[in-house]
């Protein structure tokens, strides 16, 4: 019973998830060749090189460019994830003691959250112009979408818009299962606001947190909509793995392609892996689902009798 | 973590407190205020902008002033003037993000239901498993497919956009109506077994009804996210018949070749954007509680 309603997603998963995880790493073994054979003529195809394209990784024009792009994934994520969750907080905290107009708050936090990726890449590109708003209201005259530090500040900047509000939803949803009480407790004892945040508010909120900041992560290492429009492809201080692979792809360049689609995997499950295991982030709910299903059996145990 | 109920709803300690804020209304309660006017601010400033830009003349579309001065629907008529196939590239993000929604919304109601009511070996494997998936990057899916499909010949069409969707709808809606239907009591189902219904039937007569308002929400949810895809819908169809619209703005360079047409590229931003802003007004507590529901428990 359980095998036949589960077996269309498991097999629809196995076709997205699981033939292009093998699929990938079975052609990056291989790299495109043409070159004149010794008759003269034209060959193409492909040639196995076992593991080249990964030791290629370190080695050359196109490790320099991996390097670089696994830099910047790495770099962008560091910085998005931690300002994000610092404004997530204060986001959440702010909105957790508003008490009039908190569905109108909601909307519009929902918003920035809501516009798709590649459209606040072009409106941000826009903001960000020589002669547009930014540079306007900063007096200053930024190249903000060439090549440089100043892309990566307005990837940084976009970025954080766009997310820093799921953060904070999330966050508050996880502040407002915290039971008046314990802050009224908190308040006779004489602890001020700061106190409460620190001692009650953001040690009841940290699983929540965790998720958050976990989700944030994995999504943040995929990086692509955004330098992609906001800055352009093939811009060097801007390139993720996720763009770099793709610009491979987009070359034909199918076995480094793969090699750098499946060390991003890598990279986002260690990620993944360690995070739940050092912080204990309980993404899946594990926990309840045996708990549900003790519950469960119990009964079926009650129902037998 | 601990069995905490599903979160009633988000404005409940809100509505209790009130009186607590009315007693003292000193500078505190101002910097409420002050905190969540920066707020909005923080979050309507950059869309307004973009909606404001829309309405300004190609000729002043430098201009700052906060509202355009004069008004002008020009850029939305250019828009849609034939040359872009925008209103094409709508049609086909309706229907790329209807499909994906309406199949994983099929196979995750299914698979859902036997992951909160039947027992069986590996059910936290299984659910493991296909939380899992949805971290997966998309570029690891559309290197390996862009091939396949090229062999296939299913580049340019929609299913090369939709099967590959499925990889972050599928779990997204397995993942939620899950926590949601776990959050049903079985007692119900239970009464209405007992009264002589079959399985199916206390599925389609009790549970159904009573987690129509977490397929709601799911669909809401995995409907946002299909409609906002972009690096799939990038890499599978070049032909601007079929591809979507965040694809089709992404590549908007318009009529003129000297100078990229802001004022069109932010109408055609808002066009794309006012179907979510519109589902965000109306179900926001629903898209909350979707978002959060996972993460809280």
């Amino acid at each position: 019973m359980a095998a036949m309603l589960l077996s269309p997603t498991l097999l629809v998963l196995a076709l997205v998830i699981a033939y292009p995880l093998i699929s990938a790493l079975y052609q990056s073994m291989f790299r495109q060749q043409s070159g004149l054979d010794a008759d003269g003529f034209v060959s193409e195809g492909e040639v196995f090189v076992g593991l080249g394209n990964y030791t290629d990784l370190f080695v050359g024009e196109t490790g320099a460019r991996f390097l670089n792009a696994f830099g910047n994934t790495t770099f962008f994520t560091v910085t998005t994830v931690a300002l994000e969750t610092i404004l997530g907080l204060c986001l959440a905290l702010a909105m957790n003691r508003a008490f009039r107009g908190r569905s109108f708050l909601r909307a519009s936090i929902l918003i920035p959250w809501a516009i798709p990726t590649a459209v606040s890449g072009l409106l941000w590109r826009w903001i960000f112009q020589s002669d547009g708003i930014a540079n306007n209201l900063i007096g200053s005259e930024i190249l903000w979408t060439a090549e440089g530090v100043a892309s990566k500040v307005a990837i940084i900047v976009a970025e954080v818009w766009k997310t820093a509000p799921f953060i904070g939803l999330l966050v508050l949803a996880g502040m407002q299962i915290i039971p008046e009480e314990v802050y009224e407790a908190a308040r006779i004892d004489g602890a001020g606001f700061w106190r409460q945040v620190r001692s009650i508010t953001l040690p009841l909120v940290k699983p929540t947190l965790l998720v958050a900041v976990l989700f944030r992560l994995l999504d943040a290492l995929r990086m692509f909509d955004l330098p992609f429009v906001l800055i352009g492809p093939g811009k060097e201080s801007v390139e993720t793995l996720s763009m770099l692979a793709w610009d491979e792809s987009n070359q034909l360049r199918y076995g480094s392609a793969s090699a750098f689609a499946i060390i991003l995997f890598l990279y986002v499950a260690v990620v993944a892996i360690a995070f739940v295991k050092i912080l204990g982030a309980d993404v899946a709910g594990t926990k309840e689902v045996r708990a549900l299903s003790r519950a469960t059996s119990t009964r079926k145990v009650k129902a037998a009798r | 973590m601990t069995q905490i109920p599903v979160i009633p709803a988000v404005e409940t300690p809100a509505e209790a407190a009130p009186k607590r804020l009315g007693k003292r209304r000193g500078w505190k309660s101002y910097s409420v205020y002050v905190g969540l006017a920066a707020i909005l601010v923080y979050c309507l400033a950059p869309f307004y902008w973009m909606l404001v830009s829309s309405f300004r003349r190609t000729s002043d579309i430098f201009d700052n002033s906060l509202l355009p001065q004069p008004f002008s629907a020009e850029n939305y008529f250019k828009v849609f003037d034939g040359s872009t196939m925008f209103g094409q590239a709508l049609l086909n993000s309706l229907i790329v993000a209807g499909v994906t929604t309406a199949a994983a919304l099929v196979l995750g109601i299914f698979a859902a239901y036997a992951i909160s009511r039947l027992n069986f070996r590996f059910k936290s494997v299984i659910l493991g498993v296909i939380i899992a998936t949805s971290m997966f990057p998309g570029i690891s899916v559309v290197v390996p497919l862009l091939r396949l499909f090229t062999d296939i010949g299913w580049i340019n069409t929609y299913q090369a956009m939709i099967v590959p969707n499925l990889s972050f709808a599928i779990p997204l809606a397995v993942w939620n109506l899950t926590t949601f239907m776990k959050s049903l009591p079985f007692d119900l189902e239970e009464a209405a077994m007992i009264d002589g219904c079959s399985k199916w039937q206390a599925f389609r007569k009790v549970l159904l009804p009573l987690a129509a308002p977490g397929v709601f929400t799911t669909a809401i949810l995995t409907f946002i996210h299909s409609w906002n895809e972009f690096i799939i819908a990038l890499s599978m169809v070049n032909d601007p018949a079929i591809q979507t619209a965040t694809v089709a703005i992404s590549k908007f360079t318009g009529a003129t070749e000297f100078q990229a047409p802001f004022g069109e590229q932010m109408a055609a931003g808002v066009i794309v954007t006012i179907p979510l802003v519109i589902m965000v007004l109306i179900f926001q507590r629903r898209i909350v509680e979707g978002l959060t529901s996972g993460a809280t428990k």
